[in-house]
């Protein structure tokens, strides 16, 4: 996996459409597996609960059957997208995922407030001054607009707890 | 800094509160409280939660605001396991229905009302037995021989939900006068009550705020009510009858009673200064005349129970509710 | 001719000062309650609606029914610069409008949005001051059977014409089924789908799945292209306003058509959502340039907006005249009808004349006063798009992560939403439909309920869905609608062979 930004390598398109087909195959699996325990048979007031989702998952298999089959027979060797772009989509993934992670625990304002500057400062290069600004100011406003004025309690964290508010 | 400083300062007492729990001072909000409806937008619980929020804005009731939360997922099994989570946390309040008993039993969401601490019973909701004013049926005795003379199952009861209290009462009964239904369950009461308007089901056991306004319409007909005496409002209300003047069900021989529970839990292992503030703050709600304007709307009973009577109260309904529910099949498998 | 009389009454109840304050005011807090993801009209009128207490009713419905325009017209801004439908009838909007945006015309889109939505709701009001009697009746011969055959059609006029690989779209939408499916089986009361996992007793909500597969999909495809977001060098002037007015008159055909298609759904009432996909879809098949739709047509922004709103507006007919809200926001202003001791019901017209009037005075006023509020500030939401990216992505991203939050108060339905945003990008570059799979979850669940709860009262017979002429009629038209374009080849055909 050596990646070196727009060189012209990275993962063929027909290895991801294949995973996305096995992907989805295997959530019909999931639904259909879980229909089966809710009832898929046609009770004596029409059907039950898992009548309808048993159908809706075996067609996802059969959808996915063909779209995998027809994966298959793609020999265009297209790229799904070169390893330096996927770079760049992972920079926003991981922190992400990160983010959204960490909320349970510190609570939206403080995660959002490094999860901005964290973005601004190494994904868009801006001064500390600038960065600084948006990272408080942002969640600053969202504390005034959804907790003092629509009165819509968002997660918080120890910070919040401590300052009592 | 003077807001920061003042709430250090309550955060503080809060915590003293807690290790210490000074007598002088009762216990009191810090932070905005939490009023959770495990139930959706626009519906009988939300309605009654949001004229509290209103109430206690308007007059002035609490420091802290009254934040009102709607969790109605899995029949609001979500609401009851989010107050169920949140011990030692008294800025949780959640209004019930009797999807406080029927949301554990018939999905098998780990839940029992042991799990809150009970607060108070604000009312108690009527249901009253309708038909549509067009059928022939004029009394109970009329519909029920209606009933019994239609095909097994042909004979349609509209409700609000599955295996919740509307169909618990089409299975009373059922069981009663001895006829098969078929229930059909809706989302919500007033959709029921247009159904019933437009002929899509026979009859429907909504709540009286649900179906006044198409009472009077002259639209539907009220028969009788599921209460062991006659509801106390004698305002007319269509062709100079009132809602005391529906006679109750066990008195024209349909006997069945079901009263729905509109009451306050609040998160577990709360402390008794704590249950102490939100009742008094519920006695103030019901003084002013903007609840007794709204009681008077839903022709509600206006039972008040806390305390011992209160949980007493709930320990009967939840052995009813049992019964019932096992009697009609609709607990869920392996509970 | 006494309606006429009371409507004008009506305009003067609305027309009081403090009124106009309160209309001003309302109209305004509904932009921002439509801007902010999460906080949707229900729950912004919901959040708002203990304020109104102490006022009068007339004025608090005003102001209510105000923050609804608002969040009405608030809601396409999102769709259209950032791809994030904060409501469902928002959904269909982003399919020409965002393209629209990225192709540097953002205030043509807007424009068009906020001026579709002022047309179809102008529509729906007028039909309710000089129709409302006759047309509320006619809402009440939906029973389950007729519901379901309108969710039939408006499925079925919105599919069958995607361009991308059949069994894609198939496979798309089934997910969305599938997704719809999980939570609490309203029929039958039991949970299903939930393996026990207490988080999916909510079931799959339709703004989570948006914010992520449309919001952080796309955001995370414009990482790919690097740190740049299209439609930098959009016009910001009020000049482009009266520009794309003179262009709008020439689309009166798929206007009108929207308002009777949006009017129709709104009393039956199935709702705004399905009105929009199904104006979208139709607009599609019958426009000049509809197969340039979905590439950023203006028709393609028209259609679904004009829809939604002359649905969304007709919704509170049934609502006043019968107490069935056509839509939660109007399930929420039912409730503050109620406790303003206002009974919505067939009397209310006769009783509470002034109310009743008042309030539909105020839906002309309030719709203009937002039109007029909205347009001059389309510059302005324009210039957002100026915002270098790497400042607004991870303020987008936040916005996102309340909004999702906002749907449950949960975080894990936070972490649902970068689920399905990956979900998104992974499925927009391998050639899946995403449209198909939010139909399927907005309208999936309610479909099967009005299918099984049809199902119940005819004791199982199929024959329930062509007991009738209205649902009958209906459920043709859908199937006419689903194979449209097998109908039109073999028109065509025919043609062919008799020349």
């Amino acid at each position: 996996m050596t990646e070196q930004p727009g060189s012209e390598s990275g993962p063929a398109h027909k290895t991801l459409e294949t995973g996305t087909a096995l992907l989805i195959g295997a959530f019909g699996l999931v639904v259909i597996f879980g229909s089966i325990k809710a009832g898929i048979n046609w009770g004596a007031e029409g059907p039950r609960a898992g009548f309808f989702p048993f159908y809706v998952g075996a067609a996802i298999v059969g959808a996915s059957a063909i779209n995998l089959w027809s994966a298959q027979r793609d020999h265009g060797g297209r790229l799904f997208a070169t390893w330096g772009q996927l770079r760049q989509v992972m920079s926003v993934v991981v922190p992400t995922a990160i983010y959204v992670g960490s909320m349970p625990f510190i609570g939206l304002y403080v995660a959002s407030t490094v999860f901005i500057a964290w973005f601004m400062r190494w994904l868009g290069g801006y001064r500390w001054l600038t960065t600084i600004a948006v990272a408080i100011g942002m969640p600053v406003l969202t504390y005034l607009v959804f907790e003092r004025w629509f009165l819509v309690p968002l997660p918080k964290g120890p910070l919040e707890e401590w300052l009592g508010l | 800094m003077k807001p920061f400083v003042l709430n250090v300062a309550f955060a503080a007492i809060a915590m003293s509160c807690v290790c210490s729990a000074p007598s002088s001072a009762a216990w009191e909000p810090v932070r905005p409280v939490e009023f959770i409806v495990p139930a959706g937008t626009g519906g009988g619980a939300d309605q009654m939660a949001r004229t509290i929020q209103g109430i206690v804005t308007k007059h002035n009731l609490m420091k802290q605001p009254l934040v009102v939360i709607n969790k109605a997922g899995g029949a609001g099994g979500e609401g009851f396991l989010d107050v169920k989570t949140a011990s030692n946390n008294p800025h949780k309040i959640i209004i019930t229905l009797s999807n406080l008993f029927t949301t554990p039993l018939a999905t098998g969401i780990p839940f029992n009302w042991k799990d809150l601490t009970p607060v108070a019973m604000l009312a108690l909701d009527e249901f009253v037995l309708w038909v549509n004013a067009e059928k022939p049926y004029n009394t109970v005795k009329d519909y029920v021989e209606a009933a019994k003379a239609a095909p097994a199952g042909s004979f349609k009861m509209g409700g609000t939900g599955s295996k919740q209290e509307d169909q618990i009462i089409t299975v009373g009964i059922e069981k009663a006068i001895d006829a098969r239904f078929t229930y059909i369950p809706y989302k919500g009461g007033g959709e029921v009550a247009v159904q019933l308007v437009g002929n899509h089901v026979d009859s429907t056991v909504n709540n009286p705020i649900e179906a006044i306004a198409q009472w009077r319409g002259g639209k539907l007909r009220p028969l009788c009510v599921f209460d062991a005496q006659p509801m106390a409002y004698d305002e007319p209300i269509a062709d100079g009858k009132a809602w005391k003047d529906i006679p109750t069900c066990k008195s024209q021989g349909l006997a069945m009673e079901y009263l729905m529970l509109r009451g306050v839990f609040m998160s577990p292992k709360a402390t008794k200064d704590q249950i102490e503030y939100y009742v008094e703050l519920f006695k103030k709600v019901r003084a002013t005349p903007e609840w007794q304007e709204f009681m008077k709307s839903g022709a509600f009973n206006t039972t008040f129970l806390t305390g011992a009577d209160y949980a007493k109260w709930i320990e009967a309904e939840e052995k009813r509710h049992e019964g019932l529910m096992k009697d009609a099949g609709f607990l869920a498998p392996g509970n | 001719m006494e309606e006429l009389a009371n409507l004008f009454h009506g305009f003067a109840v609305a027309l009081q000062p403090y009124n106009i304050m309160l209309m001003i005011i309302g109209i305004t807090l509904g932009v921002i309650i439509g801007v902010l993801p999460g906080l949707g009209g229900a729950n912004g009128v919901a959040i708002l609606l203990p304020l109104t207490f102490s006022m009068p009713p007339t004025s608090a419905i005003i102001m209510l029914s105000c923050i609804y325009w608002g969040a009405l017209f608030g809601g396409a801004i999102t769709s259209i610069l950032f791809n994030i439908p904060g409501e469902p009838w928002s959904v269909a909007t982003t399919f020409d409008g965002y393209p629209m945006a990225q192709q540097g015309k953002p205030g043509e889109a807007l424009t068009a949005a906020f001026t579709s939505s002022f047309v179809g709701a102008l529509f729906a009001v007028i039909m309710i001051t000089l129709v409302a009697p006759l047309v509320a009746g006619f809402a009440l011969r939906f029973g389950p059977a007729e519901k379901f055959a309108v969710y039939f059609l408006a499925f079925c006029s919105f599919v069958g014409l995607s361009k991308e690989p059949p069994f894609k779209t198939i496979a798309a939408m089934m997910m969305g089924f599938a997704l719809a499916a999980v939570g609490l089986d309203s029929i039958t009361g039991q949970l299903r789908l939930t393996f026990g996992v207490t988080e999916l007793l909510n079931g799959f909500d339709f703004l989570i799945a948006v914010i992520g597969l449309f919001g952080i999909g796309e955001i995370l495809l414009t990482m790919e292209e690097g740190l740049a977001f299209r439609g930098g060098n959009a016009t910001i002037n009020l000049r482009v306003v009266l520009h794309t007015w003179r262009e709008l008159p020439s689309y009166w055909m798929t206007s009108l058509r929207s308002c009777l298609i949006g009017c129709w759904m709104g009393v039956t009432p199935a709702g705004a959502t399905p009105a929009s996909f199904m104006s979208y879809g139709i607009a599609k098949r019958l426009a000049r340039r509809g197969n340039n739709f979905g590439k950023g047509e203006i028709e393609g922004v028209i259609a679904p907006e004009t829809a939604a709103h002359a649905a969304g507006t007709s919704a509170l007919l049934p609502m006043l005249s019968l107490g069935v809200p056509g839509s939660p926001t109007a399930a929420v202003l039912l409730g503050g009808l109620l406790i303003w001791g206002l009974q919505p019901g067939p009397m209310l017209f006769v009783e509470q004349k002034e109310f009743v009037w008042g309030l539909i005075a105020s839906m002309y006023l309030g719709n203009l006063a937002g039109l007029l509020v909205v347009l001059t500030c389309v510059p302005i939401f324009a210039a957002i798009l100026r915002v270098p990216f790497g400042i607004i992505a991870p303020l987008i991203l936040v916005l996102c992560a309340i909004g999702a939050y906002s749907v449950h108060n949960s975080t894990f339905d936070v972490m649902l939403m970068l689920v399905f945003g990956v979900l998104g990008y992974l499925l927009k570059k391998c050639n899946y439909p995403l449209a198909p799979l939010v139909l399927a979850i907005v309208l999936g669940d309610k479909a099967e309920e009005a299918f099984r709860q049809s199902l119940l009262g005819s004791q199982g017979s199929l024959g329930v869905f062509f007991s009738n002429g209205l649902v009958s009629t209906i459920m043709v038209l859908g199937l006419v609608a689903l194979f449209w374009s097998a109908i039109q080849e073999g028109f065509s055909r025919l043609r062919t062979a008799a020349a």
